[in-house]
């Protein structure tokens, strides 16, 4: 079956790896920009670069209103409407840092936070050394067999003493919905406020925090075909005023002398130093562009590509899937044959897949596995990319099996 | 410096070589000629972090030469440790500073083995090497 990607040639650089005969498959990672992107880095580089918030000058306007363009953006991209702000970090690692700092006076010894077995190495240690600064309980909600958070479970393991839940949309290495609406649900009912890490979930689905009910949603722009060295919290309203200052500096003051000062409330307060301007106005001009897509359309390319992948690598003998993945990407592991061995011979055929424990090192060992070899889909790869990765595949276990 | 008998064989087989096929082969025939370590050296005091797969690395020196002995459960890893050690095996510590590694995998058409993203861990035993070593 060929299924080509009608927004393949909006990225240039798939072009570029193609010519060095690299397939790229690891987008779960990072991935690659679309040209609208490149332009308006070049563009607000080539046409005056100045810092946001701080100057009267023409540039300095100019910088402020794209920058702050793009919190209109976000804002509208996730439907957060007037429910709640958009804070800017550095990443989706520094965001939940920032929760995680921010929310420590919230917490008294023996509350519990909540998390799940799946969650990324940013959206658990963050918790875990808060649970141990402040003497908490870190509970940590079990998966069934298809990789889904055990909602039986849940709902014994989220209780009066529940301060907290933080848990992921759709997980990087099973690649599967988790189910939100019952967790936060279960979260709410107790009164905890509601994390939800939606690094993954924001590049396959339009997530609508409104719908979702979330105290505070996290992304990265750089997964969202967007620059890197950018994150994005959504917080609402009155959970963002539960949050104390946590870096201080440049622009997230009010007023200040040499022994006290006072600080300004979000979006501004939790932005301290000069932020990632180039790629703020970066996200906005990707966020532009998908707007214009057609995210159905998108989603079904993914879907009928990751239906191929799967049913590619069941075809294969010995090799076991983790979980039961639904979408986005799939990790597997080859009977008898190190997955090391494999990304080795992987990558000598130009393959760009993941090995590893994609940061997720206990889901790993709760498998059983010190790794396993992850592929992951965006919306430019083609069903040309999936059968250059079977054959080198077949190639690599055939020397290796 | 005269290459020890062994690298000069790696360096012959390694030099005709053409593509990866025949390279990922030669690798894995090099990686099983390597001899298993004792379990008993199987240690975490001998376990090499850093990588992918397990590694351990004992080395002794026998008479003012270095003696190194490894293993790993992954092929293509044992097979470069493989190639190291018989680039460094039997140098005084003297020569065993003086070696060029990084030149040693360009020779044998591996250079991209060490470069710093690989995390195949060939760049955490030569570490580790260098740390035994003193």
């Amino acid at each position: 079956m060929l299924l080509p990607s009608p927004w393949r040639a909006d990225f240039p650089a798939i072009a570029a790896l193609q010519r060095q005969d690299q397939t790229y498959l690891d987008n779960a990672a990072t991935t690659q920009k679309p040209q609208a992107l490149l332009d308006a880095l070049t563009h607000y580089y080539a046409n005056g670069a100045a810092n946001v918030h701080r100057a009267q000058h023409l540039p300095g306007a100019h910088a402020t209103q794209a920058f702050e363009n793009t919190r209109h953006k976000v804002t509208q991209w996730l439907n957060a409407g007037e429910c709640g702000q958009i804070v800017f970090t550095h990443g989706a690692t520094s965001a939940l840092n920032l929760l995680a700092y921010g929310l420590e006076h919230h917490f008294n010894p023996g509350d519990e936070i909540v998390i799940s077995a799946l969650e990324h190495h940013a959206n658990l240690l963050p918790w875990q050394q808060l649970a141990q600064r402040k003497k908490l309980n870190l509970v940590v909600l079990p998966l069934d067999a298809d990789g889904v958070i055990d909602l039986d479970a849940a709902t014994r393991l989220i209780t009066p003493r529940t301060r907290l839940l933080a848990v992921s949309q759709l997980s990087n290495v099973l690649g599967v919905w988790q189910p939100l609406p019952a967790l936060l649900a279960l979260a709410k009912a107790q009164s905890a406020l509601t994390v939800v890490d939606g690094a993954q979930g924001v590049v396959h689905g339009r997530p609508d925090v409104q719908v979702l009910g979330c105290d505070f949603y996290v992304f990265s722009s750089h997964k969202l075909y967007g620059p890197d060295g950018l994150g994005v919290l959504f917080g609402r309203h009155e959970a963002l005023s539960c949050l104390q200052h946590w870096q201080f500096g440049g622009e997230m003051v009010q007023d200040a002398d040499y022994q006290h000062a006072t600080f300004r409330p979000a979006p501004l307060g939790f932005e301290a130093g000069t932020p990632p301007i180039a790629s703020v106005i970066g996200l906005g001009a990707t966020l532009n562009y998908l707007a214009n897509l057609d995210q159905n359309a998108i989603q079904a390319h993914e879907a009928a590509l990751h239906a191929l992948l799967v049913e590619g690598l069941k075809q294969r003998q010995g090799i076991r899937l983790l979980g039961s993945p639904q979408l986005a990407l799939v990790s597997f592991v080859v009977e008898g044959v190190h997955n090391a061995d494999l990304a080795h011979l992987l990558t000598e055929q130009g393959i760009a897949v993941r090995a590893g424990h994609h940061c997720a090192m206990p889901l790993l060992k709760s498998f059983g596995l010190a790794g396993a070899i992850r592929v992951s889909l965006a919306m430019y790869n083609d069903s040309e990319d999936l059968e250059r990765f079977f054959d080198a595949l077949d190639q690599a276990l055939e020397l290796l099996q | 410096m005269t290459l020890p008998a062994n690298a000069q064989a790696a360096l012959d087989s390694f030099e005709h070589c053409s593509g990866w096929e025949q390279r990922a082969r030669l690798l894995m025939q090099w990686g099983q000629r390597l001899p298993e370590l004792n379990d008993a050296d199987k240690t975490e005091a001998h376990r090499v972090h850093g990588c992918e797969s397990q590694v351990w690395l004992v080395g002794a020196q026998v008479d003012g030469h270095w003696q190194f002995a490894a293993s790993s459960d992954a092929r293509l890893i044992r097979g470069l440790v493989a190639l190291l050690l018989a680039r460094v095996n039997g140098l005084s510590t003297e020569q065993l500073q003086q070696v060029d590694v990084p030149d040693w995998f360009n020779q044998l058409g591996l250079s991209r083995q060490l470069s710093p993203s690989r995390s195949n861990g060939l760049n955490a035993v030569l570490q580790r090497m260098r740390e035994v070593a003193g």
